[in-house]
């Protein structure tokens, strides 16, 4: 599969709130279940209904990368994506606090920093979710998938009809 | 492991608590959930005990799957002695409570006791604290939860609440966790309440090891993808259960003015589509949600459209407040039901219960029965939605001498109201019916009459029978994994082989309720999905044990009969109308006025269900009297109970 320039694209409004990406997370990298150590988390505002999957971004100029003292953070041309060298990492959660995303977690059992991988190109989240919420696309696609689905509004919004086609 | 998951006993007035290892040889018994919480309470109750009293145990408990790498183990399960029906009282519902608690490294809560003040119970990664609620005690479910986190000051405690209903002792008030996951039936609130507990709150990041993880994620792929392909699942995940109403209602399936009619007319407001275009304009077009690791997401999410209530925010209404509050009372109108929902949600309150009884209170004020004097003036004729929505805070707050004599439920409801008034009073073992009629179904008018907690259509409904499937197909389908020699009909209007049809189903729900995963992953709805047949896979891949299909048959027929074990303690007998297995007089004697030309004029033929009795009993093991032959017994290695294994 090509990989490359692959990246997750999580349309929020499409979640379910079943937290399943939380499940098979710490499933495939511990083989345990338990949130707390899933890479993607879902918010949840439940008295509105609301709940947003957050998950590392991969960032190109990654905080992460930048604050981290021990040079452990690179980033991963091949799979896009930002890793952690846990040869070199001192566990000091600079890259914890610093990330605008709350993407690094910190493993409390193992005194570990953890973060998404996107399981090797094949992330089990997007795997798993039926709804499409998170979904494993070209970073070129983002923004032509964006502007379809607002498109879409727009076009329901004007035209008070729905449009059934993806 | 999910095997090392505890069990603890907390006993409200002493404060002591204990906590003690499931042992293996009871899970291979039992193996967890219902299935198990059967057991505890059989053993730990005494005969006769008052259910409101201090020495009811209340059970709470998740499957033997809950929060592993199965799909949708999301439900949580509660036992104790019903205040509604003086038997089995058990509830199950989805949410995100029983993970929360496995996580925090509990499978099983067995209270006692009464706590001296309100308070409420907090786990968090194997501590258990027994905590002062009077901060907590009043409020709403959903202000309860909030108010909760807020305490402990984290906002991913999951807690499994009462509401006003369940301080109240109202005989059905439910347990709730979320905006509307609701254990509902037979009056755990009041249990609760009784206990002056108001919630139990859990927060919990231990690791549950999943025996074999890659195996265990692709299986759950598969399983998934197999739940998700039936085309039943696909529209729950659109339409949400109305669509179960609507379906049933166009055939006349569908209880009205609680039992003068079959099928709810006018009712466009509130079918399945009307429903679902009110959650779109309110909630966007993405306005399903779902139960932990669930992919059939048939949770609805809504803002009440108009009235004075317009802007709250909700979940549902499940089919269940359909029949509830608008085909029972004949006030099929989408605001009633809405709002009717909500209040119940935030009561703390079964809608199912609550609808039922409001109709059969209307049906005895059409008859006279019961008069606006009565009622305070409230003109508690059928249509009149005001009423409906009045009704429903007199009972949970027990305002006069009607709504406070429902409160307690139907059957004492009908020795206050006295005259005939019981005659019309839709229900099983104290229990009352779902909106649905099955005058037409003799399969699911046996399941109603049999079921271990009254009268209820997820013990043992042979749903399926209604999609007119071909024999062969039928005995694939009910020949596994015990062969079935006898007959099969396509025939939902028919009699021969339903006794088999219901005792298949008893042990199929059992089963996944022992599991702790939804039925709408099991044969219920869609005849194509997992069973016997696919569970011992994914408990070995999970748990690592290892079953055949023909033990989890077993596993499931002898916790069947463990609830009959207690019913029977109990009080239950075979014929009597407020404690047995049998079905109100209107069944036999009042032909259905609507529905499909092989529905219309149907009444369900007693001898014939006599008959379907007696076989079902034959297939369970039991004597003609409904209790078990001792060989049953034997068999099924409960010569011995109570055994007190745990």
């Amino acid at each position: 599969m090509e990989t490359k320039d692959k990246v997750l694209m999580i349309n929020p409004e499409k979640c379910t709130g079943c937290r399943l990406c939380e499940l098979v997370c710490a499933v495939k990298h511990d083989g345990v279940s338990n949130p707390a150590r899933s890479r993607i988390k879902v918010m949840k505002w439940e008295m509105d209904g609301v709940y947003i999957p957050m998950a590392c971004q991969q960032c190109q100029d990654a905080p992460c990368m930048g604050v981290c003292p021990a040079n452990a953070i690179s980033r991963n041309d091949e799979l896009n994506k930002i890793e952690v060298d846990y040869d070199k990492c001192i566990g000091c959660r600079s890259c914890v606090a610093v990330c605008p995303f709350g993407a690094m977690g910190f493993n409390s059992i193992e005194r570990k920093v953890f973060k998404c991988d996107l399981c090797d190109g094949d992330p089990q989240c997007v795997r798993f979710c039926e709804v499409q919420c998170v979904e494993y696309v070209d970073a070129d696609d983002v923004a032509v998938l964006k502007k379809k689905e607002a498109a879409k509004k727009l076009y329901a919004t004007s035209n008070k009809i729905a449009l059934k086609e993806a | 492991m999910a095997l090392d998951r505890k069990i603890a006993y907390i006993n409200l007035t002493t404060g002591k608590i204990e906590v003690k290892p499931i042992p293996l040889d009871v899970r291979r018994k039992f193996l967890g959930g219902r299935g198990l919480d059967a057991y505890l309470l059989l053993n730990h109750s005494e005969k006769g005990c008052d259910p409101l009293g201090p020495d009811n145990p209340l059970i709470v408990s998740g499957g033997i799957l809950t929060a592993t790498c199965a799909s949708a183990t999301a439900r949580t399960h509660v036992m104790a002695k019903s205040p509604l029906t003086g038997l089995l009282g058990s509830c199950n519902m989805g949410g995100f409570f029983a993970p929360e608690m496995a996580w925090a490294g509990f499978h099983h809560l067995v209270i006692k006791g009464k706590a001296e003040k309100p308070s409420y119970i907090y786990i968090h990664n194997g501590e258990i604290q027994i905590r002062d609620a009077k901060d907590v005690w009043g409020k709403t479910t959903t202000d309860a939860q909030w108010a909760i986190r807020d305490e402990l000051n984290d906002q991913e405690v999951k807690s499994l609440v009462i509401g006003p209903a369940g301080e109240n002792l109202v005989a059905f008030a439910n347990v709730m966790t979320g905006i509307k996951n609701a254990g509902g039936r037979t009056g755990m609130g009041a249990v609760m309440g009784s206990k002056n507990l108001k919630a139990i709150a859990c927060r919990g990041t231990m690791d549950i090891k999943i025996a074999h993880p890659v195996e265990a994620l692709e299986y759950n792929k598969r399983f998934i993808d197999q739940i998700t392909s039936a085309k039943v699942n696909k529209t729950q995940g659109t339409l949400g259960t109305p669509m179960i109403w609507g379906a049933t209602n166009s055939w006349g399936g569908v209880r009205t003015r609680n039992f003068q009619y079959n099928q709810c007319e006018y009712a466009d407001d509130i079918e399945p589509e009307a429903i679902d275009e009110i959650c779109e304009d309110t909630m966007g077009p993405y306005h399903m949600s779902g139960c932990f690791g669930c992919q059939v997401h048939c949770r609805a999410q809504y803002r009440i459209p108009s009235g004075p209530l317009k802007g709250k925010y909700d979940e549902g209404p499940e089919y269940t407040s359909q029949g509830a509050f608008g085909g029972e009372t004949d006030t099929p109108r989408a605001e009633t039901v809405l709002v009717g929902n909500h209040l119940v949600d935030q009561y703390g309150m079964d809608n199912l219960e609550t609808g039922s009884l409001i109709s059969w209170a209307m049906e005895l004020y059409e008859e006279g029965i019961i008069s606006s004097k009565d009622t305070d003036g409230l003109d508690l004729k059928f249509g009149n939605d005001e009423a409906v929505l009045e009704m429903v805070e007199r009972i949970c707050f027990r305002k006069g001498k009607v709504a406070d004599a429902l409160a307690n439920g139907g059957i004492p409801a009908s020795k206050t109201f006295g005259k005939n008034s019981f005659d019309y009073l839709i229900q099983v073992k104290g229990m009352s019916n779902l909106h649905s009629d099955e005058r037409a179904t003799p399969g699911l008018a046996l399941n109603i009459a049999t079921s271990s907690r009254g009268s209820d259509h997820l013990r043992s409904r042979p749903a399926i029978d209604l999609y007119h499937l071909p024999e062969k197909v039928l005995k694939k389908i009910y020949g596994n994994p015990i062969p079935y020699k006898g007959k099969l009909s396509s025939e939902h209007t028919e009699y021969v082989g339903k006794p088999w049809q219901v005792f298949w189903q008893e042990n199929c729900y059992m089963g996944v309720d022992c599991l702790g995963i939804c039925k709408y992953h099991t044969t219920f709805l869609g005849a194509t999905l997992p069973n016997f047949e696919d569970w011992p896979k994914v408990l070995y891949y999970n748990t690592g044990l290892e079953f055949t299909p023909e033990e989890l048959w077993e596993i499931s027929e002898r916790c069947n009969m463990i609830e009959r074990l207690f019913n029977l303690r109990e009080g239950l007998t075979r014929d009597d109308l407020e404690k047995g297995d049998m079905l109100n007089h209107r069944y036999f004697d009042e032909p259905t006025r609507r529905g499909a030309i092989d529905v219309v004029g149907r009444v369900i033929d007693k001898e014939k269900f006599v008959k379907m009795v007696d076989e079902f009993y034959e297939h369970k093991g039991l004597d003609k009297k409904g209790k078990p032959k001792s060989k049953t017994l034997k068999r099924l290695g409960l010569a011995n109970e109570p055994s007190h294994m745990l």
